[in-house]
């Protein structure tokens, strides 16, 4: 039973490594157009449950549904097929490329030229640039290398580049930990402009200020399973703490 | 560092950048013009000689071609060592096929694919036997390559190549015959501008081209945007061992012969074109027009102190001194940059 709320349902997941259970039967769920904050200390299991989620790990039991399908990932083009995409914390962009071959690494556009297939720049820095306008990002240059750009300029290309293509949830991790405190505004400016636009996004952050700012939802991940799920308007950094590190005693 | 997070400007900024990438190969072409004038001033009866103009495109040729190759690799941050060998092999090989009857037509792709085979063997050693340096996998093709090129020779030069097999690596094309223009251009010349001008294509319009500088820049962002980075890197590997194989055969052409220490240090000369030409060996930087000069470089540098009449123990001082200043003033244009931001 997958009631259309539901973007994204994971049900029941384990995940072991060896000996080491980093995920014991959690469940887990995002709406349409929800920001669901997912905290928690180190090793709790965040990243290894967005793997799973991705595809990058294949879970050893429990269920995904997806759009009020089930699905299984073997891989993160499969998830990223149906529209999951993942920002990386190291935002896994080609610093060496400009902002355009960057949003449409792997995905570009290109024209016929007698027997060739050229790459098609007019065309993909103009759909660039309106994607970027409709995020209202401002770079300096869509043509200097992304190398060349601030942090936190990086950090929008990067999800500008996660949402380019009919994202439905994109997944952030931990967008804002390398940023100054200007350039960490813009991002959550950022989150809240996708979920206007109907996009959901899971955002792992340390920076709990930051996730009480900008979530519906907050997940708290403790030892591999889910500690406490919060309302994100009301939730005080406390409970949110308590959650964090209970039973750490 | 800027305070501000998204300065304007966001149109204003394109011509700019293209400049600016423009300029970075106009250093390049100083340098080609100055060492050019410097060496018309030096040896005026000598230098600017339709004859000696002539040779040094002659000349470059195969180190131009090497230079294609091996920058293709050192654009995903590999190196092919193997080249020098390579070419020799294919050398080799021409001659045997050409002595055992085989007609140009036949002979000369049957070397020009054994280059590719070779290099495909360097990219399938270093991406299915997980060897960790494409250093190794073709420190030990350069070898092997090497070894059974003085096998298959005997040791000994194999000379007197058929007319037809000769034409690409001796013959000239003359443009504007019959007017007071005519020019004899090398096809040797021809056939390396050429390359360049499909190279350039390659690597800078088409998907293939913009995904290797992508694996050269960040293997994490290329296997993120899932591309086939096994499969690019094999591809790499089998475009330098065929430009390799190309210039051998033009070498053979030239030479009339295949001698077995043929391309013997080659690989170095090629390295040295791609970073003088301003290729990066961390990957991902340069262009096939600046390793073209990086090549055109090393060249008229040689030409003219053969000119001078400097030995080449010289010559080879000054190619040294010469890289080292290259990737300095490289390494200074990057501060430059990064002290702009």
């Amino acid at each position: 039973m997958s009631a259309p709320p539901w973007l994204v349902e994971m049900r029941g997941i384990e995940k072991r490594f060896g000996p080491v259970s980093a995920l014991r039967s959690v469940d887990f769920a995002v709406r349409r157009g929800e920001v669901v904050g997912l905290v928690g200390d180190n090793g709790a299991g965040k990243s290894t449950l967005m793997k799973v989620l991705t595809g990058v790990y294949r879970p050893d039991a429990g269920e995904i549904w997806f759009d009020g399908r089930r699905v299984q990932f073997h891989s993160p083009q499969d998830s990223r097929r149906l529209g999951i995409e993942m920002v990386y914390q190291d935002l896994g962009l080609a610093e060496n490329l400009d902002t355009v071959a960057n949003l449409f690494l792997g995905r570009e556009i290109t024209r016929r030229v007698g027997p060739w297939r050229l790459l098609d720049e007019r065309t993909m820095e103009r759909h660039a640039r309106d994607h970027l306008a409709g995020l209202r990002v401002e770079l300096p240059s869509l043509r200097t290398p992304v190398e060349q750009l601030s942090g936190g300029q990086r950090q929008a290309v990067a999800i500008a580049r996660a949402t380019a293509f009919a994202a439905k949830l994109v997944i952030m991790d931990e967008p804002t930990a390398s940023l100054a405190v200007t350039e960490a505004g813009k991002v959550l400016e950022l989150i809240r402009r996708l979920k206007e636009q109907g996009v959901a996004v899971v955002l792992i952050s340390h920076r709990l200020q930051d996730v009480l700012d900008v979530a519906d939802r907050i997940v708290v991940l403790n030892r591999g399973r889910v500690a406490g799920v919060l309302d994100g308007r009301g939730a005080r950094m406390e409970d949110v703490v308590a959650l964090i590190v209970g039973g750490a005693a | 560092m800027r305070l501000e997070a998204y300065p304007r400007a966001a149109e204003r900024g394109v011509p700019w950048d293209r400049l600016r990438g423009v300029l970075s190969r106009v250093d390049l072409l100083l340098v080609v013009l100055l060492i050019m004038g410097v060496l018309t001033a030096l040896q005026p009866e000598f230098f600017l000689t339709r004859e000696n103009l002539t040779n040094v495109a002659r000349q470059i040729s195969s180190n131009a071609i090497l230079a294609l190759g091996q920058f293709v690799v050192v654009a995903t941050a590999g190196i092919d060592l193997s080249v020098g060998s390579v070419m020799g092999l294919c050398m080799t090989v021409l001659a045997l096929l050409v002595k055992a009857g085989w007609p140009a037509w036949a002979s000369l792709p049957a070397a020009i694919l054994l280059g590719a085979a070779v290099g495909a063997a360097n990219g399938l050693a270093l991406t299915r036997l997980h060897l960790p340096h494409p250093f190794i996998a073709t420190l030990a093709t350069l070898n092997v390559a090497r070894g059974v090129t003085y096998l298959l020779s005997g040791g000994v030069p194999i000379s007197g190549l058929t007319p037809e097999v000769r034409w690409l690596g001796s013959a000239d094309l003359v443009l504007l015959e019959g007017t007071r223009f005519a020019t004899a251009l090398p096809v040797s010349f021809l056939v390396v501008v050429a390359l360049y001008a499909v190279g350039t294509v390659f690597m800078r319009r088409t998907r293939t081209g913009r995904h290797i500088y992508a694996v050269g820049g960040s293997p994490r962002a290329a296997q993120y945007a899932g591309l086939p980075v096994g499969r690019l890197l094999v591809l790499v590997y089998v475009l330098c061992g065929t430009l390799a194989g190309v210039a051998g055969v033009l070498l053979a052409g030239r030479v009339n012969s295949a001698y077995p220490t043929a391309g013997l240090g080659a690989e170095l000369d090629s390295i040295a074109a791609v970073i003088i030409g301003g290729a990066s060996f961390f990957g991902g930087r340069g262009t096939p027009g600046g390793v073209f000069l990086g090549a055109v470089i090393m060249g008229l540098v040689r030409n003219g102190l053969n000119l001078m009449n400097v030995s080449v123990f010289w010559q080879q001082v000054l190619i040294g001194v010469i890289i080292l200043l290259a990737v300095y003033v490289d390494v200074l244009r990057r501060r430059a940059a990064q002290a702009e931001l």
